[in-house]
Order: C-alpha cells, then structure tokens, then sequence
C-alpha cells in the first residue's frame, strides 16, 4: 500500500462535509476540470506534500477530543487518485474508532478503489450534472461513470449523500432538479441530498495562480434560488 | 441572631452559614440546580420595555456627546456625597445610580488628581476650584507612586516595555462579595469586623497588624456609610434581605457602593445569579413572584450594571479601548459536590442579551465544564452564535485551585469571593525584552540604555543558543524591575486609595494575588522560532542599533498545532513566571501570571520596532495568548489546541483567547451551529485550555460597521476578555479587530 499522499492541506476544522465536527483533509490531484471549480489550487498532485499516512493520522489525533462524535472527511483534489494511501490512512484512523467520510465525483472505480470503499463509512457523492453530454462539457468526465459508481455503492448498501453544487445557468432549471431527484429515488442507499449554492470566494486563487476562471461573468447562486431547488428535489 | 434572621430567613436550611459569615455554604445548602434548557424564560415586561427605552435614549446622548453624557466636576465621588437619583422612579424596581444624574460621571482624585484634571479637559470640562483646593495639600496615590519610583523604572514605563500600569487610576481587579449585606445585613457585618478588630488588638501590635487595624476601622466606616446611603433610597439595609427583590437591591447596593468610592480598571460583580436564585426560588414557592416578575428583577439589575461608568483619559481609553467596566459576573460551573451550580437564574442572566439587546456589560462568563448540563451547554452557544457577547473560562482547571465559590475579577483572572484580592500589575511586553537582549539592554527604538549594559550582538545571523542566553538574562533582569515596580504601586495603593467599602466584604485574613502579565507572547514564540528554523540577518543602523531583520527561508508559527514553536511559546511563560517568584512581593501576594492584553495590543506593538518573525515595526501584537494573525494554516482547530498547550499552571491569572469564526464554518443550520460549538468547546477545554471568546460574525459586518457607525449603535464583539460596543473603539483598534484571523470553512 502507498505510504505517502500528496496532501494539498489538512483544514482542522470542517462542519460542512459529513455530520458534525470533522477535520477534511484536502488531496493533491484531481483528472476533472470543472468548471466551478473552487479548488483550482488542488487539480496537480505534483503540488501537494508529499506526506506519510502516519503523519497525518497523528495529526489528526491532536483533534480527537473535536472530532470523536464528528469525525475525519477526505476530500479535494480527488482522493480516489491516491486510493491506495487513503485506505492505509483509514486503517489507521479506525484504530481509534474515526467516522471516515469521502467527498468525491465517482469518476473511476479500479481495484483501489474498492478497497478504500470497503473502509469508509460515508460517501459525499458529488453529481455534478444529470447528462454526459452536460458533465463531460463542463467537467471533463463521465456522467455514466458517476452513475456506475452509484450503482457500487447501492451495492454495498454504503450511507450516501449526494452533493450538488447548483450554478445558475447550468445545472439549476427545474427539469436539471427534477432529473436529480429522480436518479436518487432509485437508490435507497442515499441518506440526503445537499444543494451548494455556487460561490465566487475562488477568485482571488484563480488570479493568484494566473488562471482564468470561467465563470468569471457567472452570478453567484441566491439562498432564495437554493431555497426554490430544495422544492423542486422534494416534490 | 434575632428576629430579624427568622424572618429573612425562613425557609432556608441552615448550616454554618448561621454562625459565622459563609456565603458559600448557604449556596451550597439551598440552591435548586436547573437541569433543563431555556423554554420556561420570560421575556421582558412592559416596565422593564419602558425603563430601557428610556436608557437607549441616554445611550445615544452620550454617542452624540463624544461618549460623555456629563461629569459632575464639583463633586467627589464616594457613597453619600449625592442624593438619591434616577432613572425613572416610576419604572424602577432596582434603584441606586453613582451620581447625581444617569450616565454623568464622577471625579475620583484619590487615585490622582492629574489623571482627574486631564480627563475632565479631555471631553471639554473643568475640573472644580473646590477639588482641586481639597486635593492641594492631599496626597493621592499616583503621588506616592512617583516619589518612590526609580529612574529606571521611570524608563521602563515610557520606553513601554511595563505599560498599563495601575499608577494613576485605581487598580481594580478586587471583588467584594456583595451578596454578604442581602444574606447579613451591614448590622451583623459591622458587628463581625469589630469583633475581628479586637481579636487583633489581643496580640501584640507590630506594623502589619497596626496597618490591618486601621484598615478595620475604615472598612468599618464605610459599612456604616453603606448603610446611609441605602437610607437615602429608603432601603434599610441594616437588616438583611427578606424577598428575591431586597436581596437583588442589597447586592446591588454594596456593588454600586464600591463603584462610588473607587474607579478601579476592573469593577467586577462576583457570581451572584445561584445565590440569587435561592430568595427567587423562595419567592416562587411562596406565590408572591411568576417567572416573568424573576426575570424582571434580574433584567433591571442588568439594566443599572449596564449603567455603570467611570471617567478616563485618552491615554487609558488608548489601552483599555471602548470605555469597558469589567462588570464580570461569573455564570455555571459545578460544586464540589458534584452538583451543577446551574440555576435557572444563570439563564435568566444570560436572556438579558435578549430581552435587553446585545451589551458588553455586564461582562457575562460562562464557567464552563464538561459536566454542566447539556441543556445549558446548548443555551450558551446559540446565545454566542446570536450576540456575541458571552465568554468561556474552564472550571474543570480552576475549581481545583480555587474551590467553587470563586468569580472572574476582569477578563481572566479567578479569585474566591470575598477570601482573595488581587493586585493587579498591567503587562510586560517580551518582543521588546528581546530587543533589549539582541541590543544589549538599549531600547530600539530611542537608542537610550535602560537594562543592563552587554555589548550589541555582533554575528551576521542571529544564532539561537546565543540569543537565548541573551533573553534569558533580560529576563530575570525584568522580572525584578517588574515585581519591584508592582511593589512600590500597591503599596502607595493600600496607603492613599484603600478599598475600604470592597475590602469590608471580604474576610479579615485575605489572600493576596499579585498579578503579572505578558504582551506580544506569539510574536516572541515566532521571532524564537523564526531564529531557530530559519535565518535571520540583524540590519543594524549607524549607530549599530539593530532595528530590523531579514529573515530567510521558513520557520513554524504558533497557531499550527506545531510543538516545534508552541513548545518555545509554553517555555516563555514558565521562564517568566520562575523569574517573576524570585523577588518576594509586597504583602507575601502570592505570584501569577497572564497572557492578556486587553486592547493593549495595539499600543504595544506601536512602541516595539520590527521583530525576527517578519513584523513590522509599529505592528500590532496579537491579542492576549492569540496566534499572530493569519499565520494559522491549518484552521480552526489547529489554532486551539497550540493556545491549549500553554500552562494554566504557569498562567493561574489566565490565558485569553479572542476566536472568531464565521457562522457558516460552523454548519449549515442554527441547530448545527449550536451543537458544533458545544462540541468545540468542550474539546478544547477538555485539554486543560483556560479562556476563550467567541465571535460568530462576517468580516463584511465589522467593515460595513467601522464605514457606518450609525447604523450599528448595539453591534457587540468580544475583543479580549472583554466586549465592547464595535463603535467606541478607536479607528486604529478597529482595524486590528477586522485584520484578525476569521476562520472560514475552505
């Protein structure tokens, strides 16, 4: 198993990813370029640290006494590129009995996988949008990947949450919802549904780091507008 | 005891308490713990609605007046030198106001005359021929202190490595157990203390013993005086409280007694709520109070603490930012015994900052422990989410040093009720100790020798063993000037501006804490960590001063949850601390320490040239034992736990911790916000952390706030021990609140 990860950054302090307190480490490294995205500064692995999974299990014990009921989310970056270290990671982390949590987009499903997939406890399913056509345009994959992926976790009757970051103009008509809501009545597995309002906070990384960002002209997502979409997934 | 006691007491079950003066053991055998959450409060009635409109009203006069309402410049301001005054008598059921008219302030020259005189200039008055004709041929306190102070120590305060120090103004810090006169009545009291004079008069007389006579006799007098001026609003306190609604006035009284005689820095409260709880409690039982009249008295309490003012300079606003009082009532903590200290009235303190508004007085503390009930766990947390008014000390570290029947003098620092006084003793800035050590004994800035003389470092980079000898004898040079200077003031304090009203509501045999503290400690830690881990080039002047540094390469920084550097910040104050015990202290005071600094931290950093971790000359500190801003990395979490590692052992007069987070990063809805916080709290006391404050706020809101005033008259934040209206702060201080780390979920 892969003793070192490339780590982007450990955010000691996450109430937004899985329930309760958690720490969310981000990974280095992630094959999809979407384009909202908000972590631009996470897409190379080559910039993270390279890290062992020992030290970042003892820096996660440092918070025990925040996260024991919460408990630890991988995210990123795409923790699915460096399965391998996140097993070892989660092996060691189970030791003192740790919620593990992967907020991922599902977008590859190998051997390694698998077995991270046998360790964590929760999946953060990103479902970024509802046609190939729609997410390979905007992201750069497979929306069949996403949905092969769902159909795994079914299978293992694997506590899921679906996440959808809802960006205007894209994914955030009715019939994008409706659609939505429909592919997860087909799967008992999924716990919740979480509508993310679209942000603009990544700007200032996106200048920093001399990219252009694409939704530059995009207004940011309105609470009434969420507000409206949560009507629409419930009805 | 007399009839006077069957009746005020009936119902109570009896214990020591009824032999001898004991306030905790009738605590103890009477209070109703509250084990429940907030549905039974009340909101606030009409009256209550009437009388804080009307204060609201005073508010905004003394905004627009430049933060003065009025001062009354021909008198001095002691217990009986003004007649019954009010706010609206019709309305109120808890009276007494500290002059003659709400919010008009009073003249107390006994600290100094010239203090008096300046701040009187300072928002346009003049102080009274009379005042000044009386305090002619008058020693006061500030006096005393300058005809004993050396030039060095002279130096030292205006060179700003001791700044703060209560040499000028009274020192605070010292709270009388108030809830004495509602449970005794100031009779039995004065009766209790002549009995004590006596029984000191059987031994042979020394000079101690003469001194602690005298003071007898004058705490006597001023019982008696206490007495009067409760007369003078047709309260007889002689007797004790025989209602919920004498014994809030009585304890008021002795609280607003002690605001008359003294301006001390920090005018705390105590912990009244539980022992208040206990004559509501009787009252409910009785039928002659509901919930709303309970909520009520401790509402109207609440609006005459919100009352309280003092007089101040400039120069002491420039410290001690946004006109705090320090009104510090200490809320939960459990017994010894086990049982939660939580009543229902520790509740109903806190729903003042709903039926109230948002206020930074009174100083509301929760004593938090990891056994309190969940239900006030929870309560306390939405009540910071909401108004950002409250703060967090762990009981869990201080019950076992102090027993649980201790309050909160100020932001931090524990002390029994009416068993332990403090003198309290400002701070000392270490970055500029540092300075000194690197420039050997000159200050950075003006160049002149102050400490010891040693040749100025000479290599092309700092190398740490060297420059932590360096520090290291500063240091012990420090720590004696330091604690000689607390001596000289507290002494000249005891002789020209004794507490005699506070002291009488205390024991006779009272322990004394002689409270030290630390400025700038994470910038010392950085600068020590950026000598050790990186490089750092002295740039010296042409004088060969050093006053900068180019530092090279990376170095951790405290805040990081990274021993590396927090173990250098935890070792500062164990050093200092072992220095400060080795020159003994007026009184045999016991030594503490602290790492607060109040708003101080603005002022401090002005006067400290640039620093090895990459500060600039004229930076800002940190606030108290927070991480420098923005260098934490690793968020939230990361931050508490290096603010955790430092000692409360070390630090037994506390270790602040000023957080703020936006309401996001803490979840998505109310009720996960609230439950979060609970879990973050617990998790970092549960480490043995001493203090924290919490803001639940956007960055944007202080911006919008510092850009429009108006519109933000009540916008409340904790800044240091302490909270403040946003608005009374100084532009500058302003901006050091908004460039803090804000931690955001990524």
């Amino acid at each position: 198993m892969s003793e070192i990860g490339y780590i982007h950054s450990l955010q000691s302090l996450g109430t937004v990813d899985g329930p309760g307190v958690r720490a969310v480490i981000f990974a280095a490294g992630c094959p999809l370029r979407c384009v909202y995205c908000h972590n631009p500064d996470t897409w190379k692995m080559s910039d993270g640290t390279p890290t062992s999974a020992e030290d970042i299990a003892r820096r996660i014990f440092r918070l025990y006494p925040y996260i024991k009921d919460g408990g630890v989310t991988f995210s990123g970056g795409e923790p699915l590129l460096q399965a391998e270290f996140f097993t070892k990671l989660s092996l060691l982390l189970k030791e003192r009995g740790l919620h593990i949590a992967l907020d991922t987009s599902g977008c590859m499903l190998g051997e390694g996988v698998m077995r991270l997939l046998d360790v964590v406890d929760l999946v953060l399913l990103d479902v970024k949008f509802d046609s190939e056509d729609d997410y390979f345009r905007n992201t750069g994959g497979s929306f069949l990947q996403t949905v092969a992926f769902l159909d795994e976790l079914k299978r293992r009757n694997l506590p899921t949450w679906i996440r959808r970051v809802a960006v205007p103009e894209l994914n955030d008509r009715r019939e994008d919802i409706l659609r939505l809501s429909e592919l997860v009545s087909r799967y008992p597995n999924i716990e919740k549904v979480e509508l993310l309002p679209f942000r603009k906070l990544c700007l200032e990384k996106y200048r920093t780091l001399g990219i252009e960002f694409p939704l530059e002209n995009t207004p940011e997502m309105s609470e009434a507008k969420i507000r409206e979409l949560y009507q629409y997934l419930n009805s | 005891m007399n009839e006077n006691f069957n009746n005020a007491w009936r119902g109570f079950n009896g214990g020591e308490w009824c032999e001898s003066v004991n306030v905790r053991d009738f605590i103890q055998k009477n209070y109703t713990p509250y084990e429940g959450g907030e549905e039974f409060l009340a909101p606030a009635t009409e009256r209550t609605k009437r009388l804080m409109g009307k204060l609201e009203e005073l508010f905004k006069l003394e905004r627009e007046r430049g933060g003065v309402v009025g001062i009354d410049t021909e008198t001095v301001s002691s217990l009986v030198t003004y007649p019954a005054a009010y706010l609206d008598r019709d309305d109120e059921l808890i009276v007494g106001l500290q002059t003659g008219a709400p919010l008009v302030r009073g003249i107390h020259p006994f600290g100094g005359i010239r203090m008096a005189r300046s701040a009187c200039k300072a928002y346009g008055y003049t102080l009274s021929d009379k005042i000044e004709e009386q305090f002619r041929y008058r020693t006061t306190h500030n006096d005393g202190v300058f005809r004993a102070y050396t030039d060095t120590m002279r130096q030292m305060r205006h060179a700003g490595i001791l700044t703060g120090l209560p040499d000028a103004y009274g020192r605070g810090r010292i709270i009388g157990d108030y809830r004495r006169i509602a449970l005794y009545g100031i009779d039995y009291l004065i009766e209790q203390k002549k009995a004590d004079k006596a029984a000191l008069g059987k031994k042979a007389m020394t000079e101690e013993s003469i001194r602690l006579a005298e003071e007898l006799y004058k705490q006597i007098s001023f019982l008696g005086f206490l007495k009067e001026m409760a007369a003078e609003y047709g309260c007889d306190i002689s007797r004790p409280a025989e209602n919920g609604r004498e014994a809030v006035q009585w304890t008021y009284f002795g609280y607003l007694a002690a605001n008359k005689e003294q301006n001390g820095a920090a005018m705390s409260l105590g912990r009244v709520g539980t022992f208040l709880d206990i004559y509501l409690e009787r009252d409910i039982r009785e039928g002659t109070l509901d919930e709303a009249g309970a909520q009520e008295l401790i509402d109207q309490l609440v609006i005459k603490l919100r009352m309280i003012r003092h007089l101040r300079t400039p120069e002491y606003n420039e410290l001690f930012g946004g006109d705090p009082m320090w009104i510090t009532e200490a809320v939960g903590g459990m017994g010894e015994d086990g049982r939660a200290l939580v009543t229902k009235s520790s509740f109903r303190f806190l729903h003042t900052l709903y039926n109230l508004g948002c206020s930074p007085e009174p100083n509301l503390t929760v004593l938090w422990s990891e056994k309190l009930p969940e239900g006030f766990k929870k309560y306390c947390a939405g009540v910071s989410i909401d108004t950002d008014s409250i703060q967090y000390e762990n009981d869990d570290v201080m019950r076992p040093v102090y027993g649980d029947d201790y309050a909160i003098a100020c932001c931090v620092s524990a002390m029994k009720v009416g068993k332990q006084m403090q003198f309290f003793g400002a701070r000392c800035n270490l970055p500029k100790v540092l300075l000194m050590a690197i420039n050997g004994g000159r200050d950075e800035k003006a160049g002149m020798q102050i400490g010891p003389e040693m040749p100025i470092y000479e290599g092309e980079y700092l190398d740490f063993d060297e420059v932590s000898e360096r520090l290291e004898k500063y240091m012990a040079w420090i720590a004696e000037q330091y604690v000689s200077t607390m001596n000289v003031i507290h002494f000249m304090h005891d002789k020209y501006a004794y507490e005699r009203t506070q002291l009488a509501l205390h024991d006779i045999d009272v322990e004394r804490l002689m409270a030290f503290g630390v400025a700038g400690l994470s910038v010392i830690a950085d600068s020590l960590s950026a000598i050790k881990y990186a490089r750092v080039k002295p740039v010296k002047n042409e004088e060969g001063l050093v006053v900068d540094y180019i530092t090279e390469g990376d170095f951790p920084t405290y805040g990081n949850d990274d021993d590396r550097v927090d173990s250098i910040a935890r070792g500062i104050l164990h050093a200092f601390i072992t220095e400060l015990r080795k020159t003994p202290t007026y009184r045999g005071a016991r030594h503490t320490l602290s790492a607060l600094t109040i708003t101080s931290n603005v002022v401090y950093g002005k006067k400290t040239g640039s620093t090895p971790d990459g500060r600039h000359a004229g930076e800002p500190f940190a606030p108290g034992a927070n991480p420098m801003h923005n260098r934490e990395k690793n968020g939230a979490l990361a931050s508490l736990n290096s603010v955790a590692k430092m000692s409360y052992e070390d630090c037994r007069d506390g270790i602040s911790n000023t957080f703020s987070i936006v309401p996001y990063a803490l979840g998505k809805s109310r009720e996960e916000q609230r439950a979060n916080l609970v879990t973050i709290l617990g998790g970092y006391f549960v480490q043995g952390a001493h203090h924290i404050n919490v803001n639940v706020l956007e960055r944007q809101k202080l911006i919008d706030a510092m850009n429009n005033p108006e519109l933000y008259p009540n916008l409340t934040i904790r800044v240091s021990g302490y909270a403040v209206n946003f608005h009374k702060l100084s532009l500058e201080q302003q901006k050091e609140v908004i460039s803090r780390t804000f931690h955001e979920s990524v």
